[in-house]
């Protein structure tokens, strides 16, 4: 091949503590290349573009870009050489313009005014070059997510990027808005531009990219062209072995356990209404951001309706309170398992505990009995294989699938009449997916009804038996499973349900 | 290269070598002041350990010192492990005592001395709460910052005790000093060795931290108010109420720092003066601080923090070393601490 190298990793290594992000990686960027950089959390990817873009000083190895070595640990160095990078959390100015959020930063602090006519022509300019269309003038606070995600690009054009890295791109798009990117990315390839992109999403990797470089524990295990390549042989790279998620079985649901007619909540839930029945799973879809935090509030006993009613098993449901919900035989998994889910510091037994701790087999008199606490966890750890530490050590020891285990476990212990999952597998691995998903099949089976919170196509796919989209604080009518593919989904996510029926 | 890890675990030992750690670098610091000042190092610090266990009186002092130290410790721990942040122990300390002055002195409370004694304590303990209670409910209600607050209301509670002993239980026989009524003889505590000013209260202070640490350890109060220190979000999604565990903190803390003034008025003043507390409340703060909040942990920073100051005066009297040099100590010492803990979460790697 004869197209230059413009971008080189040469044997880096970092390491943090004991931890070993990066060992010796190396790998290459074309012009014109679209390489996608695949592997699941923690396997190195985020640490590789922090240090290739000089957030991080690597232990050992080389950044070479444009065939000059780049100083570590200097971004402005990596800008000026003519890298940009698109963070999955975007940095821009909500009350600020388009136009004065790209131009921000590039102007010398002595100059005299923005120069801000010019910078609209330039705007313009590559706006339509590479079809990245937004108003100039918009305040970025009014702007999609994925109009916010065209202007993070901007930005980085704007700055002369002919590299453009982009970490986990499509985490907070609909299908949609995705596959609008890979055409916007593909167009930016063909006219030049080298493009690396993060992710852990095996079908885009396959649709997108020209190339696949696979990491798993800071090592670069494989690397395949995208044509060559499939689904299957990217997982087992990606996992390091075969890992097959379980499968949902048909089977008659029972009767309504949860049903919600009509429930505002505040101004951030508007006229919700869904049912959920014994041995069924109703899954709602949705795009982060658009009132999953206080569905799953609401459903956990910690939000009151201002409006409607919700009704646990035919009959209105008590006044809102986590305990109350759990004592009506509600497992509640929440979305955020660090912030809500478990008190790092304390005890794994005592996390197993918390939510029932006044139940008098966990304390009499104000005294809580420990040894039946524990009893309890190691009940749980055995039986759902939570791995990593023992009942008395900190729950903050255990990895994050290990942690989702004992949450999912402190619930499905009691064997709930009704689960609420929310997020349940947001940032774990494949295997601990499988785990996961697991057990929530198993307690469908059982005969609990599952209410799954997700913004995970495939996850909603693989567990619902009915799907509902949650957008801008409201809920589409339900569609059984069999009826949704991902375009249906897609349009339900973005608000058009009329479209999707 | 050497290299900082984070431990997984810090081991007891680590734990308890943190603190001690602490207090020999701030020596070593304060060390250097008293070369400056022209006295012989080792030979002040001699001075000191004589000054503060030298003699039956030296221990004695020493120990009736530690009593509210140990309250006013304890109410920093309590508070502060629940992310209360009572900056106010000063002023409960104050409203406490005269609490407990105003129902102790012959106008008040007639009771025999069996139940006189527990009645003033709980006076003192209430006094306390109830001043802790106003800014935790300004804090609940409107989110006011509670650190201002309770920091304000010590000067609020010291005007008003000048306004009290100014007037109403002003002592018409104390030569026109301002000072209380003292509290009728009954109502004085036992002594614990003849003849000195050491009483039971510091029994009780010591019973009470081990009371807490029980409480903290084995209850479902202390299981709670734990989660909820420690991430209130997570508390609050398993059904912990936050206002509840708050409110009864502050119950807690508040009352501490107020039984810690009226066990000093009853143990060892008999009246309320503006000068009963040299910074109780205040040192409270740092011997919390020392203990890592932990309550029998409180007990020794309390006795180390009383050692330092009953030793300094007499090293002071006899090498004409500033005494303020104790409140070096212990500043540096709180310093020393801060840095000794965040450094026990590490290992070294080569």
């Amino acid at each position: 091949m004869n197209v230059p190298v413009v971008l080189r990793l040469e044997g880096i290594t970092k390491r943090f503590g004991a931890l070993t992000a990066n060992d010796d990686i190396t790998l290459e960027l074309r012009q014109g290349e679209l390489l996608a950089l695949l592997g699941e959390n923690g396997a190195g990817k985020t640490t590789l573009m922090n240090i290739l873009f000089g957030h991080y000083t690597a232990d050992a190895g080389r950044v070479i870009a444009f065939s000059r070595e780049l100083p570590p640990g200097k971004p402005r160095a990596a800008i000026e050489a003519g890298i940009g990078m698109v963070h999955q959390h975007f940095a821009l100015a909500a009350n600020l313009t388009v136009l004065e959020n790209v131009i921000a930063g590039t102007r010398p602090l002595g100059a005299l005014g923005l120069g801000s006519a010019a910078a609209r022509t330039r705007l313009a300019a590559l706006s339509a070059k590479f079809g990245l269309a937004v108003h100039p003038d918009a305040r970025v606070g009014d702007l999609s997510v994925g109009e916010r995600q065209r202007v993070e690009i901007l930005k980085s054009l704007y700055r002369d990027a002919k590299v453009l890295i982009l970490d986990e791109p499509t985490a907070v798009l609909t299908h949609q808005e995705a596959e609008q990117l890979y055409r916007t990315l593909r167009g930016m390839a063909e006219l030049g531009l080298s493009i690396i992109f993060i992710s852990h999403k095996l079908h885009e990797v396959l649709a997108a990219a020209d190339r696949v470089t696979v990491l798993r524990g800071g090592k670069v295990v494989a690397e395949r062209r995208a044509s060559e390549t499939t689904k299957d042989e990217l997982a087992e790279l990606m996992v390091g072995r075969r890992v097959a998620r379980p499968h949902r079985e048909s089977q008659a649901p029972g009767a309504i356990a949860l049903r919600a007619s009509g429930i505002d909540v505040g101004t951030t839930l508007k006229a919700i209404d869904f049912e959920v029945r014994a041995g069924e799973t109703l899954g709602i879809i949705g795009v982060s951001g658009n009132g999953q935090h206080t569905l799953v509030r609401l459903v956990s006993g910690l939000e009151r309706p201002t409006a409607g009613q919700l009704e646990l098993y035919g009959a209105p449901a008590p006044r809102p309170s986590p305990r109350g919900f759990v004592a009506a035989g509600i497992g509640r998994i929440p979305e955020d398992r660090h912030a809500d889910g478990a008190v790092g510091e304390m005890a794994v037994w005592e996390n197993a505990v918390l939510e029932r701790v006044r139940e008098p087999r966990f304390s009499a008199g104000g005294l809580v009995r420990r040894a039946a606490g524990r009893a309890f966890a190691r009940e749980i750890i055995e039986r759902f294989d939570v791995r990593g530490g023992s009942e008395d050590s900190p729950i903050r020891l255990l990895s994050g699938g290990n942690m989702q285990k004992l949450i999912l476990g402190r619930n499905l212990a009691e064997s709930p009449r009704i689960l609420i999952a929310a997020q349940p597998t947001r940032g774990l691995d494949e295997g601990a997916v499988a785990a996961v998903h697991g057990e929530i099949l198993a307690a469908r089976r059982a005969g609990t009804a599952v209410l799954l919170i997700s913004e995970d196509l495939d996850e909603i796919l693989a567990l619902a038996d009915r799907v509902q989209a949650i957008v801008k604080g409201r809920l589409s009518p339900a569609i059984p499973v069999e009826q949704a593919d991902p375009r249906r989904l897609g349009l339900m996510m973005a608000g058009s349900w009329e479209d999707a029926a | 290269m050497i290299r900082f890890e984070r431990r997984t675990h810090v081991p007891f030992g680590l734990r308890l070598a943190a603190p001690i750690a602490a207090v020999l670098v701030a020596l070593a610091f304060a060390g250097i002041l008293i070369a400056i000042a022209g006295a012989p190092v080792l030979e002040a610090y001699r001075r000191m350990l004589i000054g503060a266990f030298g003699s039956r009186l030296a221990i004695t002092e020493t120990l009736t010192r530690t009593a509210p130290l140990i309250l006013t410790g304890l109410a920093a721990a309590v508070a502060f492990r629940a992310r209360l942040w009572n900056i106010g122990a000063e002023g409960q300390f104050l409203v406490g005592a005269l609490a407990a002055a105003a129902l102790g002195s012959q106008h008040g409370l007639h009771l025999p001395p069996v139940l006189l004694i527990p009645a003033l304590m709980l006076a003192g303990a209430v006094a306390g709460a109830l001043l802790l209670l106003g800014p935790l409910a300004l804090r609940l209600r409107f989110g006011v910052d509670e650190v201002v607050t309770t920091l304000l209301l010590n000067f609020v509670a010291l005007l008003f005790v000048s306004m009290m002993i100014e007037g109403a239980l002003k002592d018409p026989l104390a030569f026109g000093w301002p000072q209380s009524v003292p509290v009728v003889a009954d109502a004085m505590l036992p002594k614990l060795v003849a003849r000195t000013r050491l009483h039971v209260g510091l029994l009780v202070a010591i019973g009470l931290a081990v009371v807490i640490a029980l409480v903290q350890a084995r209850t479902v109060f202390g299981m709670e108010s734990r989660a909820a220190g420690l991430n209130p979000a997570a508390a609050r999604f398993a059904g912990v109420s936050l206002t509840g565990v708050l409110v009864k903190v502050a119950c807690i803390s508040g009352g501490l720092a107020g039984l810690a003034g009226a066990i000093e008025v009853l143990g060892v003043k008999a009246y309320v003066t503006t000068d009963l507390s040299p910074g109780f409340g205040y040192t409270g703060i740092v011997v919390a601080m020392l203990a890592a909040l932990n309550p029998i942990g409180v007990v020794f920073a309390a006795l180390f923090v009383a050692t330092m100051f009953v030793g300094a005066d007499s090293m002071s009297r006899a090498l004409g070393v500033p005494s303020f040099i104790a409140d070096v100590i212990v500043a540096m010492s709180l310093l020393a601490m801060l840095v000794a803990l965040s450094l026990a979460n590490y290992r070294i790697r080569r």
